[in-house]
Protein backbone atom coordinates (compact mmCIF):
# COMPACT_ATOMS: atom_id res chain seq x y z
CA UNK A 1 0.00 0.00 0.00
CA UNK A 2 2.97 2.41 0.80
CA UNK A 3 4.35 2.07 -2.22
CA UNK A 4 1.07 2.77 -3.89
CA UNK A 5 1.20 6.20 -2.73
CA UNK A 6 4.76 6.52 -3.27
CA UNK A 7 4.59 6.12 -7.08
CA UNK A 8 8.09 5.44 -7.50
CA UNK A 9 8.88 8.57 -6.08
CA UNK A 10 6.54 10.89 -8.21
CA UNK A 11 4.12 11.03 -5.28
CA UNK A 12 3.96 14.87 -5.12
CA UNK A 13 3.47 15.13 -9.01
CA UNK A 14 0.98 12.53 -9.26
CA UNK A 15 -1.21 12.84 -6.41
CA UNK A 16 -1.12 16.51 -6.97
CA UNK A 17 -2.26 16.16 -10.36
CA UNK A 18 -5.03 13.72 -9.45
CA UNK A 19 -6.43 15.67 -6.66
CA UNK A 20 -6.85 18.82 -8.38
CA UNK A 21 -8.66 17.09 -10.96
CA UNK A 22 -10.81 15.88 -8.38
CA UNK A 23 -10.87 19.49 -6.80
CA UNK A 24 -11.51 21.53 -9.92
CA UNK A 25 -14.48 19.08 -11.56
CA UNK A 26 -16.10 18.53 -8.24
CA UNK A 27 -16.54 22.21 -7.62
CA UNK A 28 -17.69 22.75 -11.16
CA UNK A 29 -20.32 19.93 -10.77
CA UNK A 30 -21.51 21.13 -7.31
CA UNK A 31 -21.86 24.72 -7.66
CA UNK A 32 -23.54 23.93 -11.40
CA UNK A 33 -26.21 21.63 -9.40
CA UNK A 34 -26.16 24.00 -6.61
CA UNK A 35 -27.47 26.97 -9.09
CA UNK A 36 -29.71 24.81 -10.92
CA UNK A 37 -31.70 24.10 -7.27
CA UNK A 38 -31.89 27.85 -6.30
CA UNK A 39 -32.89 28.56 -10.18
CA UNK A 40 -35.83 26.05 -9.89
CA UNK A 41 -36.69 27.17 -6.45
CA UNK A 42 -36.77 30.81 -8.00
CA UNK A 43 -38.51 30.14 -10.61
CA UNK A 44 -41.17 27.81 -8.52
CA UNK A 45 -41.75 31.21 -6.19
CA UNK A 46 -42.59 33.04 -9.29
CA UNK A 47 -45.21 31.13 -10.44
CA UNK A 48 -46.72 31.48 -7.47
CA UNK A 49 -46.83 35.03 -7.03
CA UNK A 50 -47.91 34.70 -10.73
CA UNK A 51 -50.98 32.59 -9.81
CA UNK A 52 -51.77 34.57 -6.70
CA UNK A 53 -52.00 37.72 -8.34
CA UNK B 1 -34.52 16.19 -35.40
CA UNK B 2 -36.77 19.58 -34.75
CA UNK B 3 -34.17 21.82 -32.92
CA UNK B 4 -36.58 24.64 -32.36
CA UNK B 5 -38.33 22.29 -30.12
CA UNK B 6 -35.26 22.29 -28.13
CA UNK B 7 -35.77 25.65 -27.14
CA UNK B 8 -39.22 24.70 -25.77
CA UNK B 9 -37.66 24.92 -21.69
CA UNK B 10 -40.31 22.24 -21.03
CA UNK B 11 -39.09 19.72 -23.37
CA UNK B 12 -36.03 20.83 -23.20
CA UNK B 13 -36.57 19.97 -19.48
CA UNK B 14 -37.91 16.78 -20.12
CA UNK B 15 -34.88 15.50 -22.95
CA UNK B 16 -32.40 16.53 -20.15
CA UNK B 17 -34.43 14.94 -17.65
CA UNK B 18 -33.94 11.35 -19.82
CA UNK B 19 -30.28 11.61 -20.49
CA UNK B 20 -28.93 13.43 -17.43
CA UNK B 21 -28.94 10.07 -15.13
CA UNK B 22 -26.90 8.07 -18.41
CA UNK B 23 -24.35 10.57 -18.65
CA UNK B 24 -24.18 11.35 -14.89
CA UNK B 25 -23.78 7.24 -14.22
CA UNK B 26 -22.20 6.47 -17.63
CA UNK B 27 -19.38 9.38 -16.62
CA UNK B 28 -18.85 7.71 -12.85
CA UNK B 29 -18.96 3.88 -13.84
CA UNK B 30 -16.02 5.02 -16.41
CA UNK B 31 -13.65 7.48 -14.22
CA UNK B 32 -13.99 4.79 -11.72
CA UNK B 33 -12.79 2.09 -14.20
CA UNK B 34 -10.37 3.78 -15.61
CA UNK B 35 -8.75 5.67 -12.51
CA UNK B 36 -8.21 1.83 -10.80
CA UNK B 37 -6.97 0.85 -14.33
CA UNK B 38 -4.80 4.02 -14.78
CA UNK B 39 -3.13 4.01 -11.06
CA UNK B 40 -3.21 0.63 -10.04
CA UNK B 41 -3.31 -2.06 -12.74
CA UNK B 42 -1.17 -0.45 -15.82
CA UNK B 43 2.45 -0.73 -15.53
CA UNK B 44 4.58 1.80 -14.74
CA UNK B 45 6.71 3.32 -18.09
CA UNK B 46 9.89 2.33 -18.65
CA UNK B 47 11.82 5.28 -18.89
CA UNK B 48 9.26 7.72 -17.10
CA UNK B 49 8.12 5.46 -14.31
CA UNK B 50 4.79 5.93 -11.79
CA UNK B 51 4.92 9.70 -13.24
CA UNK B 52 3.58 8.40 -16.78
CA UNK B 53 0.11 8.04 -14.61
CA UNK B 54 -0.74 12.02 -14.65
CA UNK B 55 -0.90 10.62 -18.19
CA UNK B 56 -4.55 8.97 -17.98
CA UNK B 57 -5.69 12.67 -16.59
CA UNK B 58 -3.61 14.84 -18.81
CA UNK B 59 -4.06 13.95 -22.44
CA UNK B 60 -8.54 13.77 -21.43
CA UNK B 61 -8.31 16.83 -20.18
CA UNK B 62 -6.55 18.26 -23.11
CA UNK B 63 -8.82 16.36 -25.71
CA UNK B 64 -11.88 17.68 -23.53
CA UNK B 65 -9.87 21.59 -24.00
CA UNK B 66 -10.38 20.93 -27.60
CA UNK B 67 -13.32 18.95 -27.82
CA UNK B 68 -15.68 21.46 -25.78
CA UNK B 69 -14.29 24.85 -27.65
CA UNK B 70 -15.07 22.86 -30.90
CA UNK B 71 -18.99 22.64 -29.12
CA UNK B 72 -18.61 26.56 -28.07
CA UNK B 73 -17.64 27.45 -32.15
CA UNK B 74 -20.64 25.05 -32.99
CA UNK B 75 -23.23 27.12 -30.51
CA UNK B 76 -21.29 30.66 -31.29
CA UNK B 77 -22.38 30.06 -35.31
CA UNK B 78 -25.64 28.73 -34.65
CA UNK B 79 -26.12 30.99 -32.60
CA UNK B 80 -24.95 33.90 -35.12
CA UNK B 81 -27.26 31.89 -37.89
CA UNK B 82 -30.03 31.25 -36.73
CA UNK B 83 -30.18 33.34 -33.50
CA UNK B 84 -31.65 30.56 -31.92
CA UNK B 85 -31.86 31.29 -27.62
CA UNK B 86 -30.66 27.97 -27.05
CA UNK B 87 -27.53 28.22 -28.83
CA UNK B 88 -26.69 31.26 -26.60
CA UNK B 89 -27.50 29.58 -23.42
CA UNK B 90 -25.33 26.33 -24.36
CA UNK B 91 -22.31 28.56 -25.32
CA UNK B 92 -22.32 30.23 -21.45
CA UNK B 93 -23.03 26.59 -20.47
CA UNK B 94 -20.40 25.40 -21.94
CA UNK B 95 -17.42 27.82 -21.80
CA UNK B 96 -16.50 27.48 -18.18
CA UNK B 97 -16.45 23.83 -18.49
CA UNK B 98 -13.85 24.03 -21.00
CA UNK B 99 -11.90 26.40 -19.58
CA UNK B 100 -11.63 24.15 -16.23
CA UNK B 101 -10.75 21.23 -18.58
CA UNK B 102 -8.09 23.62 -20.33
CA UNK B 103 -7.03 24.80 -16.87
CA UNK B 104 -6.63 21.13 -15.62
CA UNK B 105 -4.80 20.38 -18.95
CA UNK B 106 -2.21 23.03 -18.50
CA UNK B 107 -1.56 22.37 -14.97
CA UNK B 108 -1.10 18.40 -14.89
CA UNK B 109 0.83 19.07 -17.85
CA UNK B 110 2.76 21.06 -15.58
CA UNK B 111 3.07 19.07 -12.86
CA UNK B 112 4.36 16.12 -15.76
CA UNK B 113 6.83 18.32 -17.35
CA UNK B 114 8.71 19.15 -14.06
CA UNK B 115 9.40 15.47 -13.42
CA UNK B 116 10.18 14.64 -17.05
CA UNK B 117 11.53 17.89 -18.67
CA UNK B 118 13.12 19.64 -15.53
CA UNK B 119 11.13 22.57 -16.07
CA UNK B 120 7.65 23.65 -15.33
CA UNK B 121 6.76 25.09 -18.43
CA UNK B 122 8.36 26.20 -21.67
CA UNK B 123 7.47 28.68 -23.79
CA UNK B 124 7.06 25.95 -27.10
CA UNK B 125 4.35 26.01 -29.87
CA UNK B 126 1.76 23.56 -28.01
CA UNK B 127 2.20 24.88 -24.48
CA UNK B 128 1.59 28.39 -25.69
CA UNK B 129 -1.45 27.81 -27.85
CA UNK B 130 -3.05 25.78 -25.21
CA UNK B 131 -2.54 28.90 -22.73
CA UNK B 132 -4.01 30.96 -25.63
CA UNK B 133 -6.95 28.73 -25.58
CA UNK B 134 -7.36 29.35 -21.78
CA UNK B 135 -7.57 32.83 -22.58
CA UNK B 136 -10.04 32.85 -25.19
CA UNK B 137 -12.40 30.30 -22.78
CA UNK B 138 -11.71 33.33 -20.35
CA UNK B 139 -12.73 36.20 -22.76
CA UNK B 140 -15.58 34.66 -23.85
CA UNK B 141 -17.14 34.54 -20.47
CA UNK B 142 -16.30 38.22 -19.55
CA UNK B 143 -17.62 39.30 -23.07
CA UNK B 144 -20.77 37.52 -22.57
CA UNK B 145 -21.31 38.68 -19.63
CA UNK B 146 -20.02 42.57 -20.39
CA UNK B 147 -23.11 43.91 -21.59
CA UNK B 148 -26.51 45.01 -19.83
CA UNK B 149 -27.98 43.56 -23.11
CA UNK B 150 -28.11 39.86 -22.86
CA UNK B 151 -28.06 39.11 -26.81
CA UNK B 152 -25.59 41.76 -27.37
CA UNK B 153 -23.20 39.90 -24.96
CA UNK B 154 -24.16 36.45 -26.92
CA UNK B 155 -23.64 38.21 -30.62
CA UNK B 156 -20.44 40.13 -29.44
CA UNK B 157 -19.11 35.99 -27.40
CA UNK B 158 -20.00 34.09 -30.38
CA UNK B 159 -17.98 36.05 -32.87
CA UNK B 160 -14.90 35.62 -30.34
CA UNK B 161 -15.71 31.75 -29.88
CA UNK B 162 -16.07 31.64 -33.98
CA UNK B 163 -12.31 33.78 -34.16
CA UNK B 164 -10.92 31.70 -31.89
CA UNK B 165 -10.98 28.37 -33.49
CA UNK B 166 -8.59 28.95 -35.50
CA UNK B 167 -6.50 28.65 -32.61
CA UNK B 168 -7.69 24.71 -32.87
CA UNK B 169 -6.17 23.12 -35.75
CA UNK B 170 -2.72 25.45 -34.78
CA UNK B 171 -3.01 23.67 -30.82
CA UNK B 172 -3.58 19.84 -33.11
CA UNK B 173 -0.46 21.00 -35.53
CA UNK B 174 1.76 22.59 -33.73
CA UNK B 175 3.98 19.71 -32.62
CA UNK B 176 4.03 18.61 -36.52
CA UNK B 177 5.02 22.05 -37.30
CA UNK B 178 7.16 23.51 -34.77
CA UNK B 179 10.22 21.64 -32.61
CA UNK B 180 8.02 21.41 -29.83
CA UNK B 181 9.50 20.05 -26.23
CA UNK B 182 5.97 18.62 -26.00
CA UNK B 183 6.18 15.03 -27.78
CA UNK B 184 3.70 14.61 -30.89
CA UNK B 185 0.54 12.37 -31.24
CA UNK B 186 0.41 9.00 -30.04
CA UNK B 187 -2.91 7.98 -30.10
CA UNK B 188 -4.66 9.68 -33.23
CA UNK B 189 -1.81 8.58 -35.64
CA UNK B 190 -2.10 7.78 -39.09
CA UNK B 191 -0.77 4.47 -38.70
CA UNK B 192 -2.42 3.50 -35.32
CA UNK B 193 -1.72 4.38 -31.68
CA UNK B 194 1.49 3.47 -29.96
CA UNK B 195 0.58 3.42 -26.72
CA UNK B 196 0.14 -0.48 -25.44
CA UNK B 197 -3.87 -1.77 -24.69
CA UNK B 198 -2.23 -1.24 -21.14
CA UNK B 199 -2.14 2.30 -21.11
CA UNK B 200 -4.96 2.72 -24.24
CA UNK B 201 -7.27 1.40 -22.47
CA UNK B 202 -7.32 3.20 -18.96
CA UNK B 203 -6.95 6.54 -21.11
CA UNK B 204 -9.70 6.14 -23.35
CA UNK B 205 -11.98 5.35 -20.45
CA UNK B 206 -11.11 8.58 -18.94
CA UNK B 207 -11.83 10.58 -21.37
CA UNK B 208 -14.88 8.66 -22.89
CA UNK B 209 -15.87 9.50 -18.87
CA UNK B 210 -15.10 13.20 -19.06
CA UNK B 211 -16.98 13.77 -22.11
CA UNK B 212 -20.06 11.99 -20.34
CA UNK B 213 -19.34 14.07 -17.15
CA UNK B 214 -19.22 16.88 -19.58
CA UNK B 215 -22.45 16.43 -21.22
CA UNK B 216 -23.96 16.14 -17.94
CA UNK B 217 -22.60 18.90 -16.42
CA UNK B 218 -23.67 21.34 -19.51
CA UNK B 219 -27.26 20.21 -19.70
CA UNK B 220 -27.64 20.94 -16.07
CA UNK B 221 -25.90 24.49 -16.80
CA UNK B 222 -28.19 24.72 -19.84
CA UNK B 223 -31.03 24.17 -17.94
CA UNK B 224 -29.93 26.97 -15.31
CA UNK B 225 -29.31 29.20 -18.54
CA UNK B 226 -32.95 28.81 -19.69
CA UNK B 227 -34.36 29.60 -15.86
CA UNK B 228 -32.20 31.93 -16.03
CA UNK B 229 -33.96 33.78 -18.96
CA UNK B 230 -37.99 32.61 -17.95
CA UNK B 231 -37.07 35.03 -14.65
CA UNK B 232 -35.52 37.47 -16.38
CA UNK B 233 -38.32 37.72 -18.82
CA UNK B 234 -41.12 37.57 -15.92
CA UNK B 235 -40.01 40.11 -13.80
CA UNK B 236 -39.60 41.74 -17.13
CA UNK B 237 -43.31 41.68 -18.14
CA UNK B 238 -44.00 42.68 -14.08
CA UNK B 239 -41.78 45.76 -14.36
CA UNK B 240 -43.87 46.44 -17.12
CA UNK B 241 -47.21 45.77 -15.66
CA UNK B 242 -46.23 48.33 -12.52
CA UNK B 243 -45.22 50.45 -15.07
CA UNK B 244 -49.01 50.20 -16.69
CA UNK B 245 -49.98 50.62 -13.60
CA UNK B 246 -48.67 53.34 -12.23
CA UNK B 247 -50.34 55.09 -15.25
CA UNK B 248 -53.51 54.58 -14.40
Amino acid sequence: MAEFFAMGGYADFVWTAYGLTAAVLTVLAVSSVRRLKTLERDLAAAADDEHDR
Amino acid sequence: MNWQALANPARFKRLSDRLLPWFAGGAALCLAVGLYLGLVASPPDYQQGDSVRIMYVHVPAAWMAMFVYANLAVAAAASLVWRHPLADVAGRAMAPIGAAFTFLCLATGSLWGKPMWGTWWVWDARLTSVLILFFVYIAYMALNSAFDDDTRGARSSAILALVGAINLPIIKFSVDWWNTLHQPASVSRLDGPSIHASMLTPLLLMAVGFTLLFFALALVRMRAGLIERRLAALSYTRSADAGVASFR
